[in-house]
């Protein structure tokens, strides 16, 4: 097992050289310059102009801007945001809590109805349930993400005034920032409405971002647990005389889990790297929000050291899948 | 005292009938073989005695009875208690026949707890037990190995432990040698024989290997597109065959063909859903059918000891009756 994670981890080092010289030119390739930007429609005198550039660096050739920028990462360095002047870690460390919490919630959403439903789907495959779950996450699957949020928005929000509109939590609440995550801060704080307030406001953003991956389960799960029901082990298992939910829960969920669990990972990899479209009509702090804004600005450190970092998020809940794996999948575990 | 009895037992799967009105019966400590091509309804009929047979597949008898149980009327919870004790079964590919995600200790004792309980101590001891029995060396560190760390005979071992796990009184083994190595099919069929005798069960061999069944059993069924096309005594049917199904089946055999070039075949295939004939199911690729074959099916002749489907059954000396 080792073995297989060093294995796995040698292969990091590539796909990080890759990550930075992408984002690197990629960034650079976008017309205007963050010095326009900072400037804005006031615009900025050719003197001033060479001067912040010398002052940011970006007079010198690019291939030494490239070394600079690598040689501060591999020292934990990945430089100040242009705009704020902060450290791009420290801003990333400040928003992905929010990030967390949502995408957490939006997978405990999409897993806990996507796996029964995709489950009952199968076991009674051809009749209405089957036929209502399948259309309904093919609709899940494809339909807008900012439409599906604001048409609930406009449904629970707006018209029947069940859950508030956007942000984490009512604006008369001043919460601490302990752990980042306002589910926790709110209950902390002691103050009485917090938490159902703060959890509150995490409901409709948690079903649009969970709706996609939602339908992915359901329809993986479904179609893995239809494979399974018709293998050989299954006549072994009623063979046995054993009940018929045993049957559906032991010994064919465990084998249809290998494909879900693989799907699972990479959703939630994708979530953690930013709700884009949720977290921009929700007006949910997080990191997709963030770095959308940043590539607005042209703000070439946050750009490069965030998409590093969301990078990297993904690579470590890959390899924590493919431990699971190992885990559920005994012929994994055993293969060298 | 028959152990299972089976009377016009049908399996139909929408228009089609895998299995057409069959009726046999295995007593006590007997062995029965049931022999025919492929898709002759052999694994279907014997599914529907394990009550293994899924929507939409329909299964309809007159009786269809174990120990003189109905098992058709019973509740579906009773009828379980019964699956995989007093009757197991163990099927063509073991390979694909264990779950992969569990041990062989788990798989084998799950048998045992379903049906006995017991605490773990125990399970486990007689898990063991049963893993010796069946002749798997060093049983105890095979207890916690998966299924694809074994061989194909290994596992089919680890199958019949299972099978056998309760002590069951019947035992149905669907071609339980066809994807294993010729010479580890012998050392199964061994081992099956020898476990029947021990334990006097009766066992339904369900195999494409006449010789076998000459062999071993005591008695023989030839099914034939769903039906039985002959039955009797296993000495009896192969050496005075009444049906022209089973003259050619015995004629097809390497050993029949001695001295000749090629072998004997019966030409044309098992007709499917599409393609029955009106009258005899066999009588397009009969040598002696007539005019009257072909339009009316023949009924059951004899009595459930030797019975034969045919207008004009063979002889002593394998011709037609006139």
């Amino acid at each position: 097992m080792f073995q297989f994670i060093f294995r796995r981890l040698s292969l990091v080092i590539p796909t990080f050289i890759g990550i930075t010289l992408l984002t690197f030119t990629l960034i650079r390739l976008i017309p205007g310059d963050p010095i326009e930007v900072m400037a804005g429609e006031r615009g900025v005198s050719a003197e001033r102009h060479a001067e912040l550039s010398a002052q940011l660096g970006f007079d010198q050739p690019l291939y030494i801007q490239y070394f600079n920028y690598v040689s501060g990462v591999l020292q934990g360095d990945l430089g100040n945001s242009l705009v704020t002047r902060e450290p791009v870690l420290s801003e990333f460390l400040a928003l992905f809590p929010a990030t967390i919490e949502l995408t957490f919630c939006a997978a405990i959403f999409a897993i806990l109805v996507g796996l029964p439903a995709g489950i009952i789907a199968a076991v009674k495959r051809g009749t209405l349930f089957d036929h209502s779950v399948m259309t309904f996450s093919l609709t899940g699957y494809s339909m807008p993400v900012f439409w599906w949020a604001l048409l609930l928005m406009l449904i629970f929000s707006v018209n029947l005034g069940w859950t508030p509109v956007s942000g984490r939590i009512d604006v008369v609440y001043w919460i601490d920032n302990v752990t980042g995550f306002m589910l926790i801060d709110s209950i902390l704080s002691g103050e009485e409405g917090a938490f159902s307030s703060a959890a509150s406001h995490l409901i409709l953003p948690s079903i649009v971002l969970g709706t996609i991956p939602m339908a992915v389960i359901a329809r993986m799960t479904r179609s893995s647990m239809l494979e399974v029901l018709s293998e050989d082990y299954i006549r072994t298992a009623r063979a046995k005389g054993i009940a018929p939910w045993r049957v559906i829960v032991i010994h064919a969920l465990r084998n249809a889990l290998i494909p879900v669990i693989t799907v699972i990972g990479l959703q939630v990899g994708i979530l953690l790297s930013g709700a884009i479209l949720t977290e921009t009509v929700f007006a949910w702090p997080g990191i997709g929000k963030w770095l959308i804004e940043s590539i607005g600005r042209r703000d070439y450190p946050v750009v490069q050291g965030g998409i590093l970092i969301v990078a990297t998020i993904i690579i470590v809940v890959n390899l924590l899948v493919d431990i699971a794996y190992g885990i559920v999948n005994p012929r994994i575990r055993h293969s060298r | 005292m028959s152990l299972l009895t089976l009377e016009n037992l049908s399996v139909t799967f929408g228009k089609f009938r895998a299995v057409d009105n069959i009726s046999y019966s295995v007593k006590e400590g007997e062995v029965l073989g049931i022999v025919g091509e492929s898709g002759s309804g052999k694994s279907v009929s014997s599914l529907s005695v394990m009550g293994l047979i899924d929507y939409p597949g329909e299964v309809s008898a007159d009786n269809l009875s174990f120990a003189d149980q109905d098992l058709l009327s019973m509740p579906e919870k009773q009828r379980r208690k019964i699956t995989g004790s007093d009757i197991a079964m163990i099927f063509q590919d073991p390979m694909t026949s264990l779950n992969p995600c569990f041990t062989v200790g788990y798989q084998i004792i799950e048998a045992l707890k379903t049906h006995d309980g017991g605490n773990k101590k125990v399970l486990r001891a007689r898990a063991l037990e049963l893993l010796n029995l069946v002749g798997i060396p060093a049983p105890e560190s095979r207890m916690n190995a998966y299924p694809h760390q074994l061989s194909g005979g290994m596992s089919q071992r680890v199958m019949i432990a299972i099978a056998i796990a309760c002590n069951p009184k019947l035992l149905i083994a669907d071609e339980p040698t066809t994807a294993l190595d010729v010479t580890i099919q012998a050392q199964i069929i061994d081992l099956l024989i020898d476990l029947q005798k021990q334990k006097q069960m009766g066992l339904v061999l369900i195999t494409h290997d006449l010789a076998l069944v000459a062999e071993v059993a005591h008695r023989v069924v030839v099914m034939y597109a769903g039906q039985i096309v002959e039955s009797g005594p296993a000495n009896e049917v192969f050496s005075t065959p009444r049906h022209p199904y089973t003259q050619a089946l015995l004629a097809s055999l390497p050993e029949s063909a001695s001295g000749k070039a090629r072998l004997e075949a019966l030409p044309g295939v098992v007709p499917g859903q599409y393609d029955r004939p009106q009258g005899c199911l066999l009588s397009p690729r009969c040598p002696y059918a007539t005019d009257h074959c072909r339009h009316v099916a023949p009924d059951s002749q004899g009595s459930l000891e030797r019975q034969v489907k045919c207008h004009t059954p063979l002889d002593a000396q394998g011709r037609p009756a006139a």
